[in-house]
C-alpha cells in the first residue's frame, strides 16, 4: 500500500513572526467560530427540535459538517436557502416555504430559527416574519417557532449559544406560574454530551426535578437504534422551557457570562429579572472547589445532605490529587478555548499545583481576565510565574506566546495540534472542536467525577512524557 | 443484498420516495430524479435551486472558490473577508495535501480572516481589508495573495477587486487578487468553482511564459490532491516519462499556473469544477483539452493509453504499456483476492460534480454495482454527456455568473495539431472535449438523482440496503445509523490515494473491509433473538 505522505509532514510550517498586539486586522488562525454554529447547538438540546438558519445554504452545511466531525452524529440543520435575488427583495418567501417543507416532512415539537450575517445585514426581521407565519398558519397546530438573533460578525460560538438559550427562555416561558418545589432549572453552557449526562444524575440524587436547557445528551450523542429516526430521541421538551418559571432557582455555569444590563445577559439573569427566580451564578464546576460550589448550591436547595456517593467521588478525587501532585506540580501549561471553559480548568490546574501560566481564548467577554485570576490566585499560591489571561486572540497569537513561554503540557481543542508537535509537548483534548480523537462526545470533565477523570488523563500525559524521554526507561515511576 | 430480482422496481420506488413531499415539492423534485437509460438518456434536472427547508448536502459558492479550487496551493496566501465563521470552516477541512519545496512555502495550514465586526458592516470593511492584505504581505512576502468575499462583503459593496488592485500596485512584486465568491451566488457551490477558473485565468495564467522542459507536456485539471490522488498521478506520468506542467490544484504552486499555457495538452479530470479553464486555454493558447479519468485501474490505463494516442509517439505508447503492465499486475492481484467477496454487492455514490460517475469504475473492477448515484453541484452535462450543453436552459442564478470573453492571443496562441494529425487523430477515433457524462456508462434501470435529499436518502437505503454508501462526512453518521458503512469520497475517511494503479489497491482493500464489517450482526442483543430462553434463564 502506498502511504500517503502524512498531511502534517506535508504542511511543512513557514515560521511566524506575528506581532503580539490586538490592533491587527487580519485574524490568523482564529480560536473562534460563529454564532450560529453555537445557536444550532443550543437547539439540538431540545426534544423534536431541528434548527433552520436564515439565510444562505452554506452555512448550514458548514456548521453541519463541523458539528458532525466533532460529534460523530447526524446533525441535521435546514436553511432557507437564500440565492442572489433574497438579498435584493427580502427572504420571506424562503423563508416560509422552508418552514412548510421543514414542518412536513420533519414534524418537529420545534424548530430552532437563526439569523446568519447576510440575513441580518440585509435586516430581516425575523419576529415579524414568524407573527406572519403563524396568523397565516392559524388553523393548523404548529411546533414552537423560537427565533435568535445571530450575526456572524458579532461575539463567537459561544455568544450564540447563549442567545439561542436566552430567546428559548424568552419567547416560550409561561407568564404568570406558581412556585413548584423541587424544580430547579440548568444552564449549563456549552459543555459535552458526557456532561449533560452526569449533571442530570447529579441533580437528581439530590431529589430535585432538573430543567436543563439545553439538553443534548442523546441527541448528539445517540445509541444504535434497528430504526433509523429523523429527529433524534432525548432533549428537553418545548413543555418544560415553557414551565422554566416554575423552578424555585436557576443554575447557571459560566463566570464569564454578562453580568450588568446592557450586556448580553445569560439566559438565568433573563429569567431572574422577568420570571422572579433565583439565579445561581457558578463557574463550570471543573476542581474541586468549582464542583464544591456547585454541589453546596444543590444541597442548599434541596435542603439535603450531598449524597454518600458524591461525597466518597470527592475524597477519591482529593486522594487522586494526592496520589499524582509528585508527578504535576510545578509544571506549566497552556490553555485556550471557549472562555467559560478555560477559567473552569484553570481553577482546576491551579489546584492540583499546575501553573496555568496562559490561558486564552477568542472570546470578548469582559469578565474573562478577572475570573481567571479569581479562580487561581486565592490558593495562597506558590506560583512564581504570573497567570496571563488574554482574549480576543488568534491561535498565532496565543501560540507566539506559548512557544516562548515553554509550557510542559498544551489543554484545548483538536486545533492546538500544531503546537503540540511543534514544541513536542501532549495537547490534553477538551471542548470544541475535537476532530482528531474519537469520543469528543463522551469526554467527562465536570463534577467530582469527571474532573477525576481529566485528572487522570493529565497526569497519565506527563508521566509517558517523563517514561519517553528517560534515557532508562522506567517501568516504574 | 445482491440479488436483482429482489430488488425493488426503480419507477415505483420513485415514486413512493415523492409521495411523502407536498405536490409542489413533489413535482420539482420529480425531475431530477430518473431512471437511467444508457441508450436513450433521459433529461435530467440538475443545477436549480435548492428548495428550502430541505436538508441538501450542498455548499456554497464561496465553498467551491475558496475551498475547493485554490484551497489546495500552497504559496498562495488565502484571505477570506468576511466574518469568522466562512474562514473557519474552510481551514483545511478538504484534507488536501501538498509538499512543499525546499524553500518550505506553504500557507495551507494557516486560516486568514479579516474577522468582520459590527462597525466594518456599518462602515465597510475595505480599509480593515487592505491593512489585512498589509499584514499578510509583511508577514509572508509571499509571490500571491487572493482575497475572497462572503455573503455580507457583496451587500455592503466592499470593492474587493478595488483594493486587491492597489495593494498589486503598491507591492510591484506581489500578485494580489480578489474572488466576488460571495455565498449566495449561484445555487450552489459550482457557481464558485465558475468564479475561481475566471479570475485564475485572467490574473494568473500566462504570466509567466519561461520554457518548461520535457517532450509531452500536460496540465492536469481537477485533481485536487485528495488524500494524495495527486501524489501518485505524479507518481505514474513520471514513470511514463511524460511532464507534468501544472495541476489545477493540487500539490501545485502559482508560478506553476502561471506556466500552464506552456502546455501541449490539457487532460480534465473533475469536469465540473474546471472545464471552463480548459476551454479559455484552448481558445487563448490553442492548448486542446481531453477528459481523462484516473479513479479505477482500467480507467487510468485507458487515460494512459490516450494521452500517448495524443502525442502519438511511438516510443511514449511502448513506455506507457509498459507501465501499464507492470502497475497491473498487482493491481489484478488484489483484485481476485478481494472480488469473491464484493461481488455482486450494490454501492450507491451521492457525492461531488465527478466523483459519483469515476468512482462507479473502481467498484465495478471489485464486481459491485451501482445501484444509484447524484451529484451534489453538477450540471446537466454531466449526468448526460456535453452534447446536451446547447440546451442546458441558462436561469438568473447561472446568468449573474460571469463568462469571460476570450480571444486567441496574437503571441502566444498555438494550434498544438496539423490540420493533418487532427484527421489522422479522428481516423483512430480520438475525441477532443468528450465528455459523455455518468448515465451513458450506467446500467439500464439504474437510478440516477441530484442534489438528493435527506428523506430521498433514507428511502433508496431502505429499499436497496447497499453494501456501501458514498458520500461525506455529514451523511456518514446518518447513513450508518440505518446499518450501512459509508465511505466518504470528499476526504476519504482520512485515507487514500485512491487514484491511479496505487490508488485502486487502496481502494479495493477498503471496500473489501467495509462491505465485509461484522459490526452490524452485532445489533440485535441474545434476549431479543430468544426472549423465551432469557425468561427461562432469569426464571431459573
Amino acid at each position: 500500500m502506498i502511504k500517503s505522505a502524512c498531511d502534517e509532514d506535508c504542511r511543512a510550517t513557514v515560521r511566524l513572526k506575528i506581532p503580539d498586539a490586538s490592533d491587527v486586522a487580519a485574524l490568523t488562525n482564529p480560536c473562534k467560530l460563529c454564532a450560529p454554529l453555537g445557536a444550532c447547538v443550543a437547539f439540538k438540546g431540545v426534544e423534536g427540535c431541528i434548527p433552520l438558519i436564515h439565510g444562505s445554504q452554506g452555512c448550514a452545511t458548514y456548521i453541519r459538517r463541523y458539528l458532525i466531525s466533532h460529534f460523530r452524529e447526524p446533525v441535521d440543520i435546514a436553511s432557507s436557502c437564500f440565492v442572489e435575488s433574497a438579498t435584493v427583495f427580502g427572504g420571506a418567501n424562503l423563508f416560509n416555504t422552508g418552514l412548510d417543507n421543514l414542518i412536513s416532512q420533519y414534524r418537529p415539537k420545534m424548530v430552532g430559527i437563526c439569523t446568519n450575517c447576510l440575513s441580518e445585514t440585509i435586516g430581516e426581521d425575523l419576529r415579524r416574519m414568524l407573527q406572519d407565519y403563524r396568523i397565516e398558519h392559524k388553523k393548523e397546530v404548529l411546533p414552537a417557532l423560537v427565533a435568535a438573533s445571530t450575526p456572524s460578525y458579532t461575539g463567537t460560538h459561544a455568544d450564540g449559544f447563549h442567545i439561542a438559550v436566552r430567546s428559548m427562555l424568552a419567547e416560550l416561558s409561561l407568564p404568570g406560574l406558581e412556585k413548584v418545589k423541587g424544580r430547579v432549572n440548568l444552564l449549563p453552557g456549552f459543555v459535552s454530551p458526557g456532561d449533560l449526562d452526569h449533571l442530570k444524575e447529579v441533580i437528581t440524587a439530590f431529589g430535585l426535578d432538573p430543567m436543563v436547557l439545553p439538553d443534548y445528551s442523546e441527541t448528539l450523542d445517540g445509541g444504535f437504534q434497528e430504526e433509523y429516526s429523523k429527529l433524534p430521541e432525548g432533549g428537553t421538551p418545548v413543555e418544560r422551557i415553557k414551565r422554566a418559571p416554575e423552578a424555585e432557582a436557576t443554575i447557571q455555569f459560566g463566570r464569564a457570562l454578562a453580568r450588568e444590563e446592557g450586556e448580553r445577559l445569560g439566559g438565568g439573569v433573563w429569567l431572574e429579572r422577568s420570571c422572579g427566580v433565583n439565579c445561581y451564578r457558578l463557574g463550570m464546576p471543573i476542581g474541586l472547589r468549582e464542583s464544591d460550589e456547585f454541589f453546596h448550591t444543590l444541597s442548599m436547595l434541596s435542603g439535603k445532605p450531598v449524597p454518600a456517593r458524591y461525597k466518597s467521588e470527592r475524597s477519591r478525587l482529593l486522594d487522586s490529587y494526592v496520589d499524582g501532585h509528585k508527578y504535576l506540580f510545578g509544571k506549566r501549561a497552556v490553555v485556550y478555548g471557549d472562555e467559560d471553559m478555560v477559567i473552569g480548568l484553570a481553577s482546576f490546574l491551579a489546584e492540583i499545583g499546575v501553573n496555568p501560566v496562559l490561558c486564552a481564548s477568542g472570546g470578548i467577554s469582559t469578565h474573562f481576565a478577572d475570573s481567571v485570576h479569581a479562580v487561581t490566585r486565592n490558593l495562597g499560591n506558590t506560583f512564581d510565574e504570573p497567570v496571563t489571561a488574554i482574549n480576543d486572540v488568534d491561535f498565532d497569537r496565543i501560540f507566539a506566546r506559548a512557544e516562548k513561554l515553554k509550557p510542559d503540557l498544551i489543554i484545548g481543542s483538536s486545533k492546538g495540534y500544531k503546537l503540540a508537535r511543534d514544541l513536542d509537548i501532549p495537547l490534553i483534548r477538551c471542548g470544541f472542536p475535537i476532530h482528531d480523537r474519537i469520543g469528543a462526545q463522551r469526554i467527562l470533565h465536570l463534577g467530582y467525577r469527571g474532573t477525576t477523570a481529566l485528572f487522570d488523563i493529565i497526569t497519565n500525559a506527563l508521566m509517558q512524557v517523563k517514561q519517553d524521554r528517560s534515557p532508562l526507561g522506567y517501568k516504574y515511576i | 443484498m445482491s440479488n436483482k430480482e429482489k430488488l425493488p422496481e426503480t419507477t415505483a420506488m420513485l415514486a413512493d420516495i415523492l409521495k411523502s413531499y407536498p405536490p409542489k415539492v413533489a413535482r420539482k423534485r420529480s425531475k431530477s430524479m430518473v431512471v437511467n437509460d444508457p441508450e436513450t438518456i433521459p433529461e435530467i434536472q440538475a443545477n436549480v435551486r435548492t428548495i428550502p427547508g430541505i436538508i441538501t448536502q450542498r455548499g456554497c459558492c464561496y465553498a467551491g472558490c475558496k475551498g475547493v479550487v485554490l484551497g489546495p496551493t500552497r504559496d498562495i496566501v488565502n484571505i477570506t473577508h468576511g466574518p469568522i465563521g466562512c474562514g473557519f470552516y474552510s481551514w483545511l477541512t478538504r484534507r488536501n495535501q501538498t509538499r512543499p519545496d525546499a524553500d518550505g512555502e506553504n500557507y495551507m495550514p494557516y486560516c486568514f480572516s479579516t474577522d468582520m465586526q459590527d462597525d466594518n458592516i456599518v462602515f465597510g470593511g475595505e480599509k480593515k481589508l487592505k491593512l489585512a492584505i498589509q499584514e499578510a504581505y509583511d508577514l509572508f512576502h509571499p509571490k500571491a495573495i487572493a482575497v475572497f468575499s462572503t455573503c455580507p462583503v457583496g451587500l455592503i459593496g466592499d470593492d474587493v477587486h478595488a483594493a486587491a488592485k492597489e495593494m498589486k500596485e503598491k507591492f510591484g512584486d506581489c500578485n494580489v487578487f480578489a474572488f466576488s465568491c460571495e455565498g449566495y451566488k449561484g445555487v450552489s457551490q459550482s457557481a464558485g468553482h465558475h468564479i475561481a477558473n475566471n479570475q485564475i485565468f485572467k490574473h494568473v495564467i500566462g504570466r509567466n511564459s519561461k520554457k518548461v522542459k520535457g517532450k509531452f507536456k500536460i496540465n492536469m485539471l481537477g485533481e485536487y490532491n485528495i488524500g494524495g490522488d495527486a501524489f501518485e498521478l505524479e507518481r505514474i506520468l513520471e514513470k511514463c516519462g511524460i511532464t507534468l506542467v501544472s495541476t489545477f490544484s493540487g500539490n501545485s504552486t502559482i508560478t506553476k499556473f502561471e506556466q500552464a499555457h506552456m502546455a501541449d495538452l490539457n487532460t480534465v479530470m473533475c469536469h465540473r469544477s474546471i472545464n471552463y479553464v480548459a476551454d479559455m486555454l484552448e481558445k487563448k493558447y490553442g492548448i486542446p483539452w481531453i477528459k481523462v479519468n484516473f479513479i479505477g485501474a482500467e480507467a487510468s490505463a485507458k487515460s494512459l493509453r490516450k494521452i500517448a494516442q495524443y502525442f502519438d509517439d511511438e516510443e511514449l505508447k511502448n513506455k506507457v504499456e509498459e507501465v501499464i503492465a507492470e502497475e497491473m499486475a498487482e493491481v489484478t492481484a488484489v483484485a481476485a483476492a478481494v472480488k469473491p467477496r464484493t461481488e455482486g454487492k450494490l454501492a450507491m455514490m451521492f457525492v461531488g460534480g465527478s466523483r459519483a460517475h469515476h468512482y462507479q469504475e473502481l467498484f465495478s473492477e471489485i464486481g459491485m454495482k451501482t445501484i444509484a448515484a447524484g451529484y451534489e453541484f453538477a450540471h446537466r452535462d454531466d449526468y448526460e454527456g456535453r452534447r446536451v450543453i446547447p440546451n442546458i436552459q441558462v436561469d438568473a442564478d447561472s446568468r449573474n455568473i460571469e463568462e469571460l470573453h476570450i480571444e486567441a492571443d496574437a503571441k502566444e496562441y498555438l494550434a498544438r495539431k496539423t490540420p493533418e494529425e487532427l484527421a489522422k487523430l479522428e481516423k483512430e477515433g480520438f475525441t477532443f472535449h468528450d465528455y459523455e457524462g455518468m448515465m451513458a456508462e450506467m446500467a439500464k434501470g439504474t437510478l440516477v438523482i441530484d442534489d438528493i435529499s435527506h428523506h430521498e436518502m433514507e428511502k433508496l437505503i431502505e429499499a436497496y440496503k447497499p453494501a456501501v454508501f458514498c458520500a461525506g462526512i455529514k451523511e456518514k453518521y446518518c447513513v450508518q445509523k440505518m446499518g450501512v458503512p459509508l465511505k466518504q469520497l470528499h476526504s476519504y475517511d482520512y485515507s487514500g490515494p485512491y487514484a491511479g494503479f496505487q490508488g485502486a489497491i487502496n481502494f479495493y482493500k477498503e471496500i473489501d473491509r467495509m462491505a465485509g464489517s461484522k459490526v452490524w450482526s452485532l445489533i440485535r442483543p441474545p434476549w431479543q433473538n430468544s426472549p423465551e430462553l432469557f425468561a427461562e434463564m432469569a426464571d431459573a
